[in-house]
């Protein structure tokens, strides 16, 4: 298993060919108190850079992005009645969907948690 | 479309007294009404519910802080606020809102009587166009002080009292909008007991001078800790208490904005102030929307801008939304047209092209729990 970073701070835990995708700590700590998550119905079809997500916090309303193409496997329901998963695990219990990889070649130029790290540390 | 707008840099903002103070406490600075401000510390819903059970210190000395002086100062004022301000008690203090000629509302603020002159309290972001505003109107004779050596600190929640006695002797004679002259350590400072959370609390004008001595010495109570933007703005929210630039505008009016009470009674037939014919026929049933609350069902907030529709019509728009903490779900403000502002209307508020359930109900949302006379 391999865990992929992205520059809209959201991770991607690759599992053969499905993978799990959340929002960073770095993410959740920006957004502050997390309220509501909507997360996609299984089934969605969502290319790279497609909405696929909304996170509310106390402060604002993000969109949470598919960082590359596939078909929603599972949504996280979990945060339909604790939301405050994201800030408390969001790289664990708070992931927010799980989908099949449409093309693995999109993985190519995510970053390692190295790389991320260094990402944020500059920002 | 012509460059020379972007061309114009924008003014970079402005520190506060405290600026250092805040960084030192983990705030996290963000630029607002032309200062840097701290928005959070540990995070707003902490602060939030720190302040509603414990107490919180707010840095709002961004407001504009100004006085009125010469003969006839309270008469002059009445000219540009449908208040009364000459029969204000000394020591008294009271919310009104500055209009101009169409009854829209160019401010809201607070007239005290401080003895020998008015004090006024107005927002930041308006402050220099009220003191034009002012300028313009008032006779050369009134002499109109801004006050922009002076910090102000809002003390905030149930044990707001208990500790600023034990800083401040004396403070805890106040009541709810009464307000007088101080002694920290030495010096002098003018002490309200107002604020905009709904709970009882405590503003503080202090010189930029003294001021981080004081917010020390506040935060050395372990019942204190400092409080951001975001928690400011979630507390007022609770407490329907109007936001100017959001809920309130040039565009809105004192009886749209359902804050009649600004509007003397006696002063209803006599008028005498700028915007009082308008206000008048607004009255007398000239007003199509009403600033009304709105409880919705779920968790997912509607934040300003959003649409107010009864079935397929569009009958209002939000101008403050989000989570309210104390009662764990979202809550809103919104101008709806008055048909469909009776209490316990089921409407709906679109969010992302979704429509969300909500419900008409009564302000505040969180009870207030000010410290009136007599209480």
């Amino acid at each position: 298993m391999a865990r992929y970073f992205t520059e809209e701070h959201e991770w991607i835990e690759v599992d053969g060919e499905t993978a799990i995708i959340g929002i960073t700590d770095f993410a959740q700590e920006q957004l502050g108190d997390v309220v509501f998550v909507e997360v996609p119905d299984t089934g969605a079809e969502f290319t790279k850079g497609a909405e696929a997500a909304v996170v509310e916090s106390v402060k604002a309303a993000s969109d949470v992005y598919a960082p590359i193409a596939g078909t929603v496997l599972e949504g996280n329901s979990a945060l339909e009645d604790e939301p405050e998963l994201v800030n408390t695990a969001p790289e664990a219990e708070g992931w927010f969907f799980k989908l099949t990889i449409a093309d693995k070649g999109e993985l190519e130029g995510l970053m390692d948690a190295k790389a991320y790290k260094a990402f944020c540390d500059e920002l | 479309m012509s460059d020379t707008e972007t061309e114009i840099e924008e003014q970079a903002p402005e520190k506060l007294p405290l600026d250092a103070w805040h960084r030192a406490q983990g705030g996290r600075m963000v630029p607002f009404a032309g200062y840097e401000m701290p928005i959070q510390y540990e995070g707003i819903k902490a602060e939030h519910d720190w302040t509603r059970s414990s107490v919180s210190l707010f840095d709002v000395s961004h407001m504009g802080q100004l006085s009125m002086s010469g003969d006839n100062a309270a008469q002059e004022l009445e000219k540009l606020l449908p208040n009364g301000i000459a029969n204000l008690g000394e020591g008294k203090m009271r919310y009104s809102l500055l209009l101009n000629d169409e009854g829209g509302i160019i401010d809201d603020l607070i007239v005290t009587n401080a003895g020998p002159h008015l004090a006024l309290v107005v927002n930041g972001a308006c402050k220099w166009d009220d003191i034009a505003h002012l300028r313009e109107h008032l006779p050369d004779e009134i002499t109109l002080t801004h006050y922009d050596d002076f910090a102000l600190l809002a003390l905030q929640g149930p044990k707001a009292a208990d500790v600023l006695e034990s800083i401040i002797p004396g403070v805890g004679d106040l009541t709810f909008m009464t307000a007088g002259l101080f002694k920290f350590k030495d010096q002098h400072v003018w002490v309200s007991r107002a604020g905009y959370t709904g709970e009882d609390g405590f503003e503080i004008s202090i010189h930029e001078g003294q001021v981080e001595d004081l917010a020390n010495a506040l935060v050395a109570d372990e019942r204190v800790k400092p409080a951001g933007l975001g928690a400011r703005d979630s507390l007022r929210l609770e407490a329907a208490l109007p936001l100017y630039g959001h809920d309130l505008s040039l565009e809105t009016d004192p009886v749209s904005a359902s804050l009649t009470f600004a509007i003397a009674k006696a002063r209803r037939e006599t008028g005498g102030y700028l915007g009082h014919a308008a206000t008048i026929s607004r009255l007398d049933g000239g007003s199509t929307h009403t600033r009304i609350g709105l409880a919705l069902e779920g968790r997912q907030p509607a934040r300003e801008g959003a649409f107010v529709y009864s079935g397929d019509e569009q009958v209002g728009h939000v101008t403050s939304g989000g989570f309210s903490p104390t009662l764990g779900h979202p809550i809103a403000m919104a101008y709806v047209q008055n048909p469909y502002c009776e209490l316990g209307t089921d409407l709906e508020i679109e969010v992302r092209g979704k429509r969300l359930p909500a419900k008409t109900v009564p302000f505040p949302f969180v009870p207030h729990k000010y410290h009136r006379k007599g209480a």
